[in-house]
């Protein structure tokens, strides 16, 4: 061979070999697809990773595999932040999954309104005892326009107030706070005792910021105001139960109940930083969701074991419209059913039957969920930290309504935007009267 | 082969990179800009939205203020970095046994991943539990809660994590230039700081130009490192423009006016390389070792 001839065949095999990876890179295809026809293939289930429940989910699905359903399901798992731009982009694609997990409302909406979702209606009216096997309140976090888009797959995560009970009583406070009044006169009685931060809050993560707008608002105001926000509806954020309920946020956040911004803006909850706080002593109380028992038992257990970590709903609002019952938070986790899965059938009957598989929800209670299923109560009674867990489960159960976190609820960029504005709120970047024309504008 | 070896070679020699530049470079710059004109929430088909996300960014305040940071950044980091890395780089270059094992701890920094980096600052400076509030005097600050202090403290991490790689390239032109015209320069009574004057800074003016080129570019394009020590905060202190980009784009999920911040990007970075290398006379480089 000539050494240009040589040099031709040289690069073309080169840019073959080039475009042939770029070709492989667009179709990295998996057994998804390859199903053929309804019902035969394998339904991907794609869920987040998580050590104490992947195991569960494997389990239930290999219940389900050995059993006599419609073909078989098997699991994806990814990390959060990325989990939630890859199914994005592959709910448009061949790569889709069949089942996926989500949070409910205002997120699963968007996907709903796109025409991606399975209604999963039709099945729980054939089958009325797997509707009742779901608490109302929970169930209604996947309903949208009056049509159930997912069924509950976890247990329930409302937020709840925690306290440091060896701190409080130190101070003279022998009870949780049942009024917003308590907690302003407990934080100014924290506050003249020395305690730099009162409430432990973890401002570089907004989402901790904005659990005491959610509350704040539902006990002004009742859950109507933001539903309506959300529905895009009435007044929107210009409803003056807003500024109302901003305006009193602005007030505690200028008694310095958290402490110094330039202090808690850059304080974590991911590293470990307020919960440290609470148990270390630095801070008498701290809003979180219900996953902070299992964190500061993991953490520190010689807290928790003592009895010096208490609990209580979020403080009444005197005068407000808002039902004291109310709960706001993760309402649960919900797995839906992509209408254009090639495996439909699988899915769906996977999602039928292992939801409420006796083994796959005492599995989950062992690991210190507390499901969202009727009568599972004796079962959390009998397990750990039974008392707890049947604290969550009887305010749950009692809730007359269980508010999704709004920046689930609404859709990403109008929940980005508004994180970043109530992010500025808490640092005095930012008035309620600006946070209210930030958002309705 | 010798005799065609001094030909230019065929044009076919460049298909490969072609391909992988148009593919991999032009091909999404040029659907950049065009999801720049849609509206596109990742679902469907992008829609045309004519210039709905054009007149947005003029009246985005926010885009204003994070290009603003941007050069802030831009500015601070050229500043303090340079002389840094052309001073270690110049010593680096020395070939004595010290020096090489000394450099070598400095270079560590260049092996560890943004993410080990960003979060070991994180922890070193966490407001309550970190290294400095142990420390007397540090304790007082709020390296990364104050809105003004962070900006200083993200420009020192930066600092930290890409001076090493900068002194790396001092340092292999530092031992490009010969030692004949040091040791015509000491016959000639030069003393060691009309040397580096004289003499080694001139010679590393391409390296510099370089360097220079690498930071600017870098700083309108690398956000990863911010994005781990403070996600931007507090508030929006640090949120610089690509940093917005990628939180309007993958948490807002309009990729539509992201990809219009990214074009805004894209215009700036090659707009200030270009001007770089045209201001500097770049283009026109030579060997300056002739006669070496």
């Amino acid at each position: 061979m000539s050494p240009r001839r040589l040099t031709k065949v040289a690069v073309s095999a080169t840019t073959l070999a080039l475009l042939g990876s770029m070709a492989a890179c667009g179709s990295d295809n998996t057994a998804g697809g390859s199903g053929g026809g309804e019902g035969g293939g394998t339904a991907d289930v794609w869920a987040l990773q998580d050590t104490s429940l992947n195991p569960i989910e494997e389990a239930s699905i290999q219940r389900y595999n050995d059993g006599e359903g419609p073909g078989s399901v098997k699991l994806s798992t990814f990390g959060n932040d990325p989990y939630k731009q890859r199914l994005r982009t592959a709910i448009n694609s061949p790569q889709a999954p069949d089942v996926f997990f989500n949070w409910g409302g205002g997120s699963l909406k968007e996907y709903v309104d796109a025409g991606k979702i399975e209604d999963l209606t039709p099945m729980l009216d054939e089958n009325p005892e797997l509707k009742e096997a779901f608490l109302p309140s929970v169930l209604a976090g996947a309903e949208i326009d009056g049509k159930q888009y997912g069924l509950p797959m976890r247990g329930v995560q409302p937020v709840l107030m925690f306290g440091n009970l060896e701190v409080l009583k130190a101070n003279g406070i022998n009870e949780m706070p049942a009024t917003w009044e308590d907690l302003l006169a407990d934080v100014a009685t924290l506050k003249g005792a020395g305690l730099k931060t009162p409430i432990a809050l973890a401002g570089s993560q907004p989402w901790t910021e904005l659990m005491w707008a959610e509350y704040l608002l539902d006990r002004v105001a009742g859950p109507e105001v933001f539903q309506a926000i959300r529905d895009g509806e009435g007044q929107g954020w210009n409803d003056p139960k807003v500024l109302e309920a901003m305006t009193m946020l602005k007030q505690l956040i200028d008694a310095g109940a958290f402490g110094a911004a330039e202090d808690f803006s850059s304080t974590g909850y991911d590293a470990g930083g307020t919960t440290q706080l609470l148990a270390n002593g630095d801070a008498g109380f701290h809003l979180m969701g219900s996953w902070e028992f299992t964190n500061q038992l993991g953490t520190n257990p010689d807290f928790v074991e003592a009895g010096n970590l208490g609990y209580a709903p979020f403080p009444s609002v005197q005068g407000g419209a808002g039902d004291p019952s109310n709960l706001v938070g993760n309402v649960s986790n919900f797995y839906s059913v992509t209408s254009a899965s090639p495996n439909k059938e699988a899915a769906l009957e996977y999602v039928k039957t292992a939801l409420t598989d006796e083994t796959y929800v005492s599995d989950l209670i062992k690991a210190g969920d507390v499901m969202p299923i009727a009568g599972a109560r004796e079962q959390l009674a009998a397990a750990d930290n039974g008392e707890y867990l049947t604290e969550i489960y009887d305010l749950t159960s009692d809730a007359k309504n269980f508010q999704l976190s709004w920046d689930q609820d609404l859709a990403a960029d109008e929940a980005s935007k508004m994180l970043t504005e109530l992010s500025n709120l808490f640092l005095g970047q930012q008035t309620p009267e600006g946070f209210v024309a930030a958002m309705a504008g | 082969m010798a005799a065609k070896g001094r030909e230019r070679p065929s044009g076919w020699y460049m298909v490969p990179v072609m391909t992988f530049f148009g593919v991999f470079a032009i091909l999404p710059m040029v659907l950049v800009v065009y999801l720049s004109f849609t509206d596109w929430d990742g679902f469907g088909f992008p829609s045309l939205s004519g210039g709905g996300n054009w007149s947005r960014i003029l009246e985005d305040r926010e885009v204003r203020s994070s290009l603003v940071l941007t050069l802030v950044f831009m500015v601070l980091g050229w500043v303090v970095q340079t002389p840094i890395a052309m001073m270690i780089g110049v010593w680096a270059a020395g070939r004595q046994r010290n020096r090489a094992v000394l450099s070598s701890i400095f270079f560590l920094p260049v092996l560890l991943s943004t993410a080990a980096i960003a979060l070991l600052w994180n922890s070193v400076l966490d407001p309550n539990f970190g290294l400095t509030q142990r420390l007397p005097f540090l304790d007082q600050f709020s390296f990364l809660g104050d809105r003004t202090l962070v900006i200083f403290t993200v420009a020192w991490v930066l600092t930290w994590q890409y001076v090493p790689f900068h002194t790396l390239l001092y340092q292999s032109a530092a031992r490009g230039i010969p030692v004949s015209i040091y040791e015509a320069a000491t016959i000639d009574g030069a003393g060691r700081y009309k040397q580096f004057f004289s003499i080694t800074l001139p010679l590393l003016r391409y390296t510099l130009i370089t360097s220079t080129v690498l930071m600017l570019v870098g700083s309108v394009t690398t956000f990863d490192t911010i994005l781990l020590l403070t996600g931007g905060g507090p508030g929006t202190a640090t949120r610089i423009a690509p940093l917005y980009m990628y939180i309007t784009g993958f948490t807002g999920f309009e990729f539509g006016y992201a990809s219009a911040i990214a074009v805004v990007l894209l215009v700036f970075g090659a707009g200030l390389s270009l001007a770089v290398t045209q201001l500097t006379g770049f283009r026109k480089m030579s060997s300056q070792q002739e006669g070496s």
